[in-house]
């Protein structure tokens, strides 16, 4: 029991940390979803090269363990071109593999995410490197760790939670706030009344898999910064485990996405901490399970059109 | 073709034809709705009305014809190209975005004319702020013509609503986008014979605010009491075209409804 209290905290907030990213991720699951009822199974891939994108910026930047332009200029470049680059490869995907299904049958545009999924992850695997990549991130954030009470965590790990929480209200407002969110929001319920509302669709389709997609590109960026590696496969079982927390918070629901996350994120740590972390995907997918069988909608329950 | 001085043309149908395979939903359908004016669109069901009013609004394409707006062209543009030349409509079954507050709903109305873009929406630019503020304004407007009923409604959700009040939140929506032509389908479908009263004095006073009205209505009292002009469809033919007492008495018309009836008894 003294094992147990004296480690809670810590494990808590590693899995704060962990959680913040797949929150990340799954907001974007669930904002495809919540307006095209898509499974983008492509999703964890885009974040993947958004990563790749930040790594190869900081390859650039970065010679012999020295940022050769201002450290925070370069973290900008990085973003810019991970978040940009990412959110066009989700709108390229979108243009070029789902539209021309967008009336098909269901299992049409999912098989043709698994596709694109695994288009991606060899694409990368072949043209860029099989092996991880290493982001020199101690030359570009401070490496400072933080102790609070008996609690250690990276600055990086800060940051990560701190603009996961910030996306997610910003997207929150965004979809729930503005002209734009409420033709997303119309655009989500009925396609075609939305038409009439001289909306145009396909637009606000692409801006969604545009802004899921950059949000993503986020996430690898910060995933490079924290943990200083990329590879082709990161994306594949993390983005996995975000379907899974946009399933457990309620698919199509924004607020439900960032609580799943976290909550994914904290449940892993603990039975990574106290019970073995040999089981730790073995808990992730049986807490989808559960989800499924006692609240299908999730603990949110309402689509993206709804208030949380 | 009117004379120079005749009245102004806002909708010109001509030779509007689509076909369904082998079936002619609609068969070289001609119509011209004036401004100011309502004109109503009857036919037993299945004669091709509300085709007729997918093919003006964009949903459907036509296969052979013409579709013009004040002078424009409408055919071979997308829908929602189509609302921002001035096209309105109602529907049949109503569609009102259920999620969406009763506010949020006329606002989407409004959407096609206080445009901000992408950009717009996420800044706080004085244009966009103009907008919003004209948008808000409109919202008003378009529900002072239902009193109070949506009034206190306004921030509900819509699939909350009764179904006349959902009815008048599409109404509302509708008038919210300052259509130069508006569609109704069936407005009064649904309603009890107070609503439809209602019905009647809602759409004389969006005449009466200028609008020009095209509508599908199968009530033939409320037809014959609110209507300029009626067109009678058959088949996908228009089979009789003049004033309500004019076409209430064309022995075609009789015959149309009184033989679907005779067959379904």
């Amino acid at each position: 029991m003294d094992y147990f209290l004296q480690n809670f905290p810590q494990q808590l907030v590693n899995g704060l940390e962990l959680g913040s990213l797949y929150a990340l991720i799954a907001l974007g699951y669930t904002l495809i979803y919540g307006i095209l009822e898509m499974l983008n199974f492509a999703h964890g891939d885009v974040y993947m090269v958004g990563a790749f994108l930040a790594a190869g910026v900081a390859g650039l930047l970065v010679h012999n363990e020295v940022a050769v332009v201002p450290a925070g200029l370069a973290v900008a470049l990085m973003m810019l071109v991970a978040v940009g680059g990412a959110g066009l490869l989700g709108v390229g995907i979108e243009r070029i593999a789902y539209r021309p299904l967008r009336n098909a049958n269901r299992l049409a545009p999912l098989i043709t995410a698994i596709g694109v999924s695994l288009f991606l992850e060899s694409a990368v695997q072949v043209w860029v490197s099989p092996a991880p990549v290493l982001v020199p991130s101690n030359a570009l954030v401070p490496q400072t760790v933080l102790h609070v009470a008996s609690v250690v965590t990276p600055l990086t790990g800060l940051a990560l939670f701190v603009a996961a929480v910030a996306l997610m209200v910003a997207l929150d407002a965004f979809v729930f706030r503005t002209r734009f969110g409420s033709a997303m929001r119309a655009t989500a319920q009925d396609r075609e009344a939305a038409t009439f509302m001289g909306i145009d669709v396909d637009r606000v389709i692409l801006v969604t898999f545009f802004v899921a997609s950059a949000l993503a590109g986020m996430g690898g960026v910060l995933f490079g910064l924290r943990y200083a590696s990329v590879d082709f496969f990161m994306g594949y079982l993390l983005g996995i485990k975000a379907f899974t927390a946009a399933v457990i918070g309620g698919i199509g629901n924004i607020r439900g996405a960032m609580v799943g996350g976290l909550l994914l994120g904290v449940l892993e740590s603990l039975v990574g901490g106290f019970i073995s972390s040999q089981f730790q995907d073995t808990f992730v997918f049986l807490a989808l399970i559960t989800v499924l069988l006692i609240r299908p909608q999730g603990l949110f329950g309402q689509p993206l059109t709804d208030r949380a | 073709m009117e004379s120079v001085s005749g009245p102004k043309s806002v909708l010109e149908i001509r030779g509007l034809t689509r076909r369904f395979g082998g079936l002619t939903a609609v068969d070289r359908f001609d119509v011209d709705v004036n401004e100011g004016e309502i004109v109503s669109l009857v036919g037993p069901n299945g004669a091709g009305k509300t085709t007729v009013f997918n093919l003006i609004s964009g949903v459907l394409r036509p296969t052979a014809g013409s579709v013009r707006l004040l002078g424009r062209e409408l055919v071979g543009l997308p829908a929602h190209r189509i609302t921002h030349q001035g096209v309105a409509r109602t529907f049949q079954n109503i569609r009102v975005f259920p999620q969406l507050t009763v506010r949020e709903n006329i606002l989407l109305g409004t959407h096609h004319w206080t445009r901000s873009g992408m950009l717009g929406s996420v800044t706080f630019w004085p244009s966009t702020l103009r907008a919003e503020r004209a948008a808000q304004a409109e919202v008003h407007t378009a529900i002072d013509l239902f009193r109070e009923r949506l009034e206190a409604r306004l921030d509900d959700p819509a699939f909350s609503l009764s179904y006349a009040n959902r009815r008048r939140t599409e109404m509302a929506r509708a008038l919210a986008a300052r259509p130069k032509l508006l569609l109704l389908d069936e407005p009064a479908a649904g309603m009890n014979p107070y609503e439809r009263i209602e019905v009647a004095g809602l759409i004389r006073s969006m005449r009466d605010r200028g609008l020009t009205i095209f509508l599908i209505e199968h009530h033939m009292p409320l037809v014959m009491e609110i209507s300029d002009r009626v067109v009678v469809m058959d088949h996908g033919v228009k089979i009789a075209e003049g004033l309500p007492k004019e076409v209430h008495s064309n022995p075609r018309v009789v015959e149309a409804y009184l033989g679907r009836r005779a067959a379904s008894a």
